[in-house]
């Protein structure tokens, strides 16, 4: 299964969930992210975490419906990894139950165009 | 001449010229004249003589008496002249809150230094740049600590004007606020321990605690750690100069009053509340942070810092509503420090407990009784004493406090040794 999106820019590929690069691009310098724990019920579309640049602190949704069963830890000392490589810097792994409203990668790159 | 005019004659005459009017009273020609000088019911105008006569005729109704022995929360420590002299100068009195904060370098270095200081006494990694007073400080560190739990314990005898703030702040937040019973006036760590369960938060104790008893603090902060629950601790800031930090027991958010910090006692203190936590609650710690960095030449600099979570930014999803600081109250808390150094702090304690201990033996050997047992700081609760109380009001003495049938009494450096020898004969009449 090829990588999606929500309209919100968060992406899921696998059962891996990040943040588009256009959305780390309006963030800016991201300086902090606010990692869920692994047990915890993530909702599609709604938040499961808190993304702070130097401009902002953004909330960031789900694009599926499940339970977390890994967090990046390493975004905890290099949050700017999301800056450089936001399609590697995955944020949570779900174990999915269900999906949200999903964009296929043409579709996500019109909303954004 | 004021630093502070805004602009010049000259400024303003060129300003006209360029809109083309010929003075300020044609730029506002359009603006009816009622609503630029309006009617306001003030009565007539009085000498700057009747003035101070009327005024002072009203602070003649205020009881000012000359020695104070009451604490439970605001109290009587000497200030330093140069406290006040030096923050009346104009700079810090004019000095507006920083909303375009960069420009006003001296107010941040201002707040700068004080975290700093607040950092030193407590051990702590951040400090913010104060909320309004001791009890919102720790309203608002039980809401820090609530982040995915939604239960806070308060253990043991806390002040009771802090726990009613925590109480509402508590209800508004949807936390379940629970009040663990003192054993002999200290907190039952025991019964706390069982208290806490995987919904609970954080544990809350102060030391020294309402009725002036000496907390193990470091036996609450293992307790704490063992059990996974962040731990407040709410200090006094005289006394956090010779007792363990809050960091050395562990605690998570060390919050506290700073009025006896060069802060007179005007109707319950002109109040200051300070936060310092851990670095790892940084985020969660609300209101202003003024933080250190260089500019574009390499030189010093001042900013606000961490403001992403701030309630401009954030809005209704900021951690707290708090956006003011007690700038002015933090000035002079820093420069109190700064005049009475490491070595004279540790000093004013020593004499708190000499002093205090004095009064509470003399009380002692005339027959009183303390109500506790611990090891007290300042305050200490005498059994009975109402009587004495009223009969020091004659001799212009502020007397211990009274709580239920018993009396909170507390003996700062400031009163002089007659003054504790006159309590102690009041005492024995009054039996």
């Amino acid at each position: 299964m090829s990588i999606r999106f929500l309209k919100t820019h968060e992406w899921l590929n696998g059962n891996k969930v990040g943040i588009s690069n256009y959305a780390q691009d309006q963030l800016g310098d991201i300086v902090y992210v606010s990692l869920p724990q692994v047990g915890d019920k993530v909702y599609a579309g709604k938040s499961f975490c808190e993304v702070e640049s130097v401009k902002a602190v953004s909330e960031v949704n789900s694009p599926v419906t499940g339970t977390v069963v890994a967090v990046n830890e390493a975004l905890n000392d290099k949050p700017e990894f999301i800056n450089s490589n936001p399609y590697d810097a995955w944020i949570i792994e779900v174990e999915i139950e269900s999906e949200g409203e999903l964009l296929s990668q043409a579709d996500y790159d019109k909303l954004i165009a | 001449m004021s630093k502070y005019t805004p602009h010049t004659e000259q400024e303003i005459a060129q300003m006209c010229a360029k809109v083309g009017v010929n003075s300020l009273d044609e730029l506002y020609a359009d603006i009816p004249n009622e609503i630029v000088n309006p009617t306001i019911n003030i009565g007539e105008g009085a000498s700057q003589f009747e003035v101070y006569a009327h005024i002072k005729s009203l602070a003649d109704k205020n009881k000012c008496y000359s020695a104070v022995l009451r604490g439970a929360g605001i109290y009587d420590h000497l200030i330093p002249p140069v406290v006040t002299s030096l923050a009346s100068r104009e700079e810090f009195v004019t000095a507006y809150t920083p909303y375009q904060p960069e420009i006003s370098q001296g107010i941040l270095q201002s707040i700068f230094e004080y975290q700093t200081q607040m950092c030193m006494l407590t051990g702590m990694d951040v400090s913010n740049a104060s909320v309004y007073d001791g009890a919102v400080a720790m309203a608002e560190a039980i809401v820090m600590c609530c982040e995915r739990k939604n239960r806070a314990i308060i253990t043991g005898k806390v002040n009771p004007q802090y726990i009613q703030v925590a109480k509402t702040y508590c209800y508004a937040h949807e936390i379940e606020l629970i009040i663990v019973q003192d054993k002999d006036g200290l907190v039952d760590i025991d019964k706390t321990t069982h208290m806490i369960d995987d919904q609970v938060a954080c544990v809350v104790a102060q030391c020294p605690n309402y009725v002036g008893l000496i907390e193990d603090m470091a036996s609450i902060g293992q307790m704490t750690s063992s059990k996974g629950v962040k731990f407040v601790y709410v200090f006094n800031p005289i006394s956090a100069s010779i007792l363990p930090t809050p960091a050395e027991v562990n605690a998570d958010v060390a919050v506290g009053e700073g009025q006896c910090l060069g802060l007179p006692m005007c109707y319950g203190g002109a109040t200051l509340g300070i936060m310092t936590s851990t670095k790892a609650m940084s985020r969660r710690l609300p209101g202003r942070i003024v933080g250190q960095t260089t500019d574009n030449r390499g030189n010093r600099c001042f900013v606000l810092t961490l403001q992403a979570r701030e309630q401009h930014i954030r809005r209704e999803k900021a951690l707290s509503s708090i956006c003011s600081n007690q700038a002015h109250n933090a000035l002079r808390a820093s420069i109190y420090l700064n005049c009475v150094g490491k070595v004279g702090l540790v000093q004013i304690a020593q004499q708190c407990i000499d002093k205090s201990h004095y009064l509470a033996q003399q009380l002692c050997k005339s027959g009183g009784k303390l109500k506790y047992k611990g090891e007290f700081f300042d305050e200490f609760m005498l059994e009975g004493g109402i009587n004495t109380v009223e009969r020091l009001k004659e001799q212009d003495i502020l007397g211990g406090l009274p709580v239920d049938n018993d009396t909170l009494w507390c003996v700062t450096e400031k009163p002089t040794k007659s003054v504790l020898d006159c309590v102690v004969e009041q005492y024995k009449e009054a039996k």
